[in-house]
């Protein structure tokens, strides 16, 4: 039989501040955290979390990994020690951009002061494997560790090979999440150039008006233990990832698909996975970027996928309080997801007043709802990532 | 105090908190603490080295410091080129 990969611990740090029930108690009573285009974690102090020396070896996207980690590892009971063979633990973090931040800035020092001044530091904070290395390098996490980058769909594929790891057996628990540092000025221009990006500054999912969008920084960390030695240890099972699908548009490197082949693809082998149909999910929580195609061919992709149910199941977008994380942006959302199926409620797609012609799906518009409950008792929810590159990842998340 | 001696003690402080920044814990470090033991690695070493050129226009590579142990001799290899 396969191993089943239960949740024992989450965290995040986002926009609507530290932890991971802040973000969703916020966002489900109608919070935004964007201010002047973008979703900054301005709570977020790294001297509170991080050593002196983590600060300084850390870019950015991996010090709020770091914090993520913290909270998830603490909820998962290991704060003292670990609960198996160091060995036997992975680390999967994935990131859109590693540390953008600390290269322009080392850029800057080697334009202005030559190259003997750069600093040794550079490629370790810049590598996009650095929040999986600092924070196994912090538990002692021995067991395979690596990065994962595959643009916005990384955290969710960071969550389904860490699954895969613990369905292999060649790990007994896993530490998987998403990382994302702030825009810098560099990807603020390029990303304003491809019309990515919200011109308003708006982040209005599905709506007529939306214009594209609005880029956040943050990270999320579960922590994943294969269920029998979760139940052996009398560890509180928060949850279980039961289904991951993943593939690739091979279309266009920043345009999905039309017609939404890719996406539906990804959801249906994600469903599959987990064996269950479109009429048992409880609730979705969508890619929703707010770009004129995306939450198009989402849509379609949805139907498709998902059949009638699909006309009647919650459908919200995060990205509407937080922005769009990016590369955190698949975890922090699986993480979502799971609160949103443990407590019943379906948080709202913020900004959505007039949703756009085509697009008809129950969004959660404005105000959160009472979810789906089509099976009773455990409750069953997706969360999509769709990466430029044409990367489309899907996660069925299920409340215990 | 002599002019040698006024620089050596500015040197030490530099070198002191420059360690302390790193990531040293302040309370152990002084001359005889070993490199190693205040979790400094040859990567702070290099950065130590682009601090002292950038205050005294010297340039100390990584390669200066591979022998170094403690603190003090890592003073010592500095103090060498800029006293």
């Amino acid at each position: 039989m396969t191993e089943q990969a239960v949740v024992t611990g989450f965290g995040a740090v986002t926009p609507l501040g530290v932890g991971a029930r802040t973000l969703f108690d916020r966002w489900a009573q109608g919070e935004a955290a964007i201010e002047g285009g973008e979703g900054m974690c301005n709570d977020f102090e790294p001297s509170e979390h991080l050593s002196r020396k983590e600060i300084r070896r850390a870019d950015r996207f991996a010090q709020l990994a770091l914090a993520a980690s913290e909270e998830a590892v603490r909820q998962a009971g290991w704060a003292e020690s670990l609960p198996y063979d160091a060995e036997r633990i992975g680390c999967v973090i994935g990131t859109g951009a590693g540390g953008l931040q600390s290269f322009e800035s080392e850029l800057d020092v080697l334009r202005d002061r030559g190259d003997h001044a750069v600093s040794p530091l550079s490629i370790p904070r810049i590598m996009p494997n650095a929040a999986a290395a600092v924070v196994a390098m912090r538990y002692g996490l021995k067991g395979e560790c690596y990065g994962i980058t595959s643009a916005c769909a990384s955290g969710t594929q960071a969550i389904g090979a860490g699954m895969r790891l613990l369905r292999l057996g060649v790990v007994d628990a896993v530490v998987v999440g998403g990382a994302e540092g702030r825009h810098t000025v560099f990807s603020r221009a390029a990303f304003k150039l491809m019309g990515a990006t919200s011109q308003s500054g708006c982040a209005r999912p599905f709506d007529r008006r939306r214009d594209g969008y609005v880029p956040g920084e943050g990270a999320g960390v579960l922590v994943l233990e294969r269920r029998s030695s979760a139940e052996a240890r009398g560890a509180e099972v928060l949850g279980e990832v039961v289904g991951y699908g993943a593939c690739s548009d091979a279309y266009h490197l920043t345009s999905p698909e039309p017609g939404g082949r890719g996406a539906t693809q990804a959801i249906r082998s994600a469903l599959q996975d987990a064996n269950v149909g479109g009429e048992n999910i409880a609730y979705v929580n969508a890619h929703g970027t707010g770009t004129l195609l995306n939450d198009r061919t989402e849509t379609i992709a949805l139907k498709a996928a998902l059949g009638p149910a699909s006309m009647e199941v919650p459908v919200s977008s995060i990205k509407s309080a937080i922005g769009h994380l990016q590369g955190a942006a698949g975890a922090v959302e699986a993480i979502a997801t799971l609160i949103a199926l443990r407590s019943g409620i379906a948080p709202p797609t913020l900004g959505l007043e007039e949703p756009d012609e085509g697009l008809d799906l129950n969004y959660v518009p404005l105000v959160q709802q009472a979810l789906r409950d089509p099976t009773a008792g455990a409750r069953i929810g997706l969360s999509n990532s769709f990466g430029f590159g044409g990367h489309n990842a899907v996660v069925v998340m299920k409340a215990p | 105090m002599t002019q040698t001696q006024q620089t050596q003690e500015k040197l030490e402080r530099l070198v002191f908190d420059t360690l302390e920044s790193f990531g040293a814990e302040p309370a152990e470090i002084s001359r005889e603490a070993g490199l190693k033991e205040l979790d400094i690695d040859s990567l702070d070493m290099v950065e130590l080295g682009q601090i002292i050129e950038e205050e005294y226009g010297v340039r100390l590579t990584g390669a200066d410091f591979k022998e170094t142990r403690t603190v003090g001799e890592a003073i010592d290899v500095i103090a060498a080129r800029v006293l």
